[in-house]
């Protein structure tokens, strides 16, 4: 038999062959840890990916654009006070509501939708779907006066669009047609060239929620710099790892060492992780190399490293993957060498091992 | 005059104990583990452990050896309780179908490679 079939990976997934492994810092990832709350982390963020940016270069880039952004949307606020006044801003609202579906569809495949993680799409819409909850049960106060501006003026269509919508919110439909109105974040994913501007509550008078505001500063921000959506210089990596076959039954993971040492954490613990996910064992031998017992494969063990990195280095606060673990009364705690969080960590667990191979090896032993 | 090999030593008393009396600092008593494990040639093994208490493992079981189509049986660990063996990997199989039944996916942390 072909020992380097991939024999035991009927789960994996596929990935990009790159040189160089690119841990994405974002636990939103379709390997990501089911334990993690991803979704809810994201809510502050407009789009998947204003997570990705380090707080740094956010800062910069705020600082750069501060000025221009702040006089861009001064004008543009003064013009379409004027146009409130002329035109009540309903059109507008009208023509959102027929858009609404398409966004709805198009989001998986918008080209504005900066996917710095190959996963992020689904994950874009989740978290959309969150906010727009989110946000129409803050807004359903704000928005009585146009709520009820609405319901004159708005009949067959909006019955049909709140339908669709609760189809798939099952939301009040009162809540619904409210934030159907003005939804900023039913188009948080539309292209940039509509956007910073044309949001279709510039038109009206009521008071600006945080996370449209939000939208409208990442919108203006990446509209102004597109290398931020595509900059890597951000992204993680770490070298591949090396895995040999030693025999019939081990695996060599040789540069180990290197790995642990790019993670800044202790080659035990990194060990003690991949044997308790692997449910094997193992041992390290004289020139560093750790030895394996079971056949392994490359994505394999490197799809339980981008689960170490999700879990034991990079911080859950920002991202960051500086951290450092420490154990204190027997507790791993990582602190955060970019944002300062510190929080425990899970104790790395094997749990329970099956009888595997002769017993009356064990029973000797 | 005390004689001092005759004094107690507790060889913990100056490691407070962090967890105190609490039996949940861990926070990992909910989660169901579904793990693999190689046997030899191609073979593997798949476990699930941390079963709620509310779901009876030997249907569960019953359920899960006709829907994979693979053999199984139950195993009485002294720490872990009841624990399911399936052979081969049914890992996404187990979640899948778990989910299905409504046991949310947060719940189900999936190990191995």
């Amino acid at each position: 038999m072909a020992s380097e079939e991939p024999l035991f990976d009927p789960s994996l997934k596929k990935r990009s062959k790159k040189k160089t492994v690119a841990f994405s810092e974002d636990p939103l990832g379709a390997d990501a840890d089911p334990t993690t709350p991803a979704p809810a982390l994201d809510d502050t963020t407009t789009n998947g990916d204003g997570v990705d940016l380090g707080p740094k270069t956010v800062h910069e880039q705020m600082k750069q654009n501060g000025v221009a952004d702040a006089d861009e949307a001064d004008a543009k606020e003064a013009k379409e006070d004027d146009e409130f006044k002329a035109m009540f801003g309903d059109l507008k609202k009208k023509k959102k509501k027929k858009e609404l579906p398409l966004d709805l569809v198009d989001e998986g495949s918008g080209t504005s939708i900066p996917t710095v993680v190959p996963a992020a799409g689904e994950d874009l819409d989740f978290s959309d779907l969150k906010k727009k909850k989110k946000s129409s049960k803050k807004k359903a106060a704000f928005d009585l006066e146009a709520f009820e501006k609405e319901l004159n003026q708005s009949k067959a269509k909006d019955v049909v669009a709140g339908e669709e919508e609760e189809g798939e919110e099952g939301e009040l439909h009162e809540v619904d047609e409210a934030e159907l109105g003005e939804d900023p974040f039913a188009r948080g994913e539309a292209p940039t060239g509509v956007d910073a501007g044309t949001e279709p509550w510039l038109g009206t008078d009521r008071d600006y929620t945080y996370q449209e505001l939000l939208t409208r500063f990442y919108h203006s921000l990446h509209a102004s710099n597109p290398s931020l959506l595509t900059s890597t210089g951000k992204r993680y990596t770490i070298a591949p790892p090396s895995i040999h076959r030693e025999g019939n039954k081990k695996s060599i993971f040789a540069n180990i060492t290197d790995i642990c040492k790019r993670m800044h954490r202790q080659p035990e613990h990194v060990i003690q992780y991949l044997f308790a996910e692997l449910g094997t064992t193992g041992s390290v031998d004289g020139s560093g190399r750790l030895v394996i017992r079971g056949r392994f494969q490359q994505k394999q063990i490197e799809n339980v490293l981008r689960r170490y990195i999700v879990e034991y280095v990079t911080c859950k606060t920002c991202k960051s993957p500086d951290t450092l673990l420490t154990k204190e009364n027997r507790i791993f705690f990582m602190a955060c060498e970019s944002c300062g969080s510190r929080r425990s960590v899970n104790a790395i667990k094997s749990g329970f091992q099956a009888q595997v191979g002769k017993r009356s090896k064990n029973r000797t032993g | 005059m005390s004689v001092q090999n005759l004094n107690t030593f507790d060889p913990f008393a100056d490691e407070a104990d962090p967890l105190g009396a609490n039996q949940d600092v861990g926070a990992q008593q909910n989660y169901i583990h579904i793990r693999i494990q190689q046997r030899n040639g191609r073979k593997t093994l798949t476990t699930l452990q941390g079963l709620p208490r509310e779901y009876d493992a030997k249907k569960l079981l019953k359920a899960f050896k006709k829907e994979f189509a693979c053999n199984g049986t139950l195993v009485d660990d002294e720490e872990m309780g009841q624990v399911i063996q399936l052979q081969g990997d049914q890992r996404t199989k187990i979640s899948n179908f778990l989910t299905e039944e409504g046991i949310p996916r947060n719940t189900i942390k999936l190990h191995g490679f």
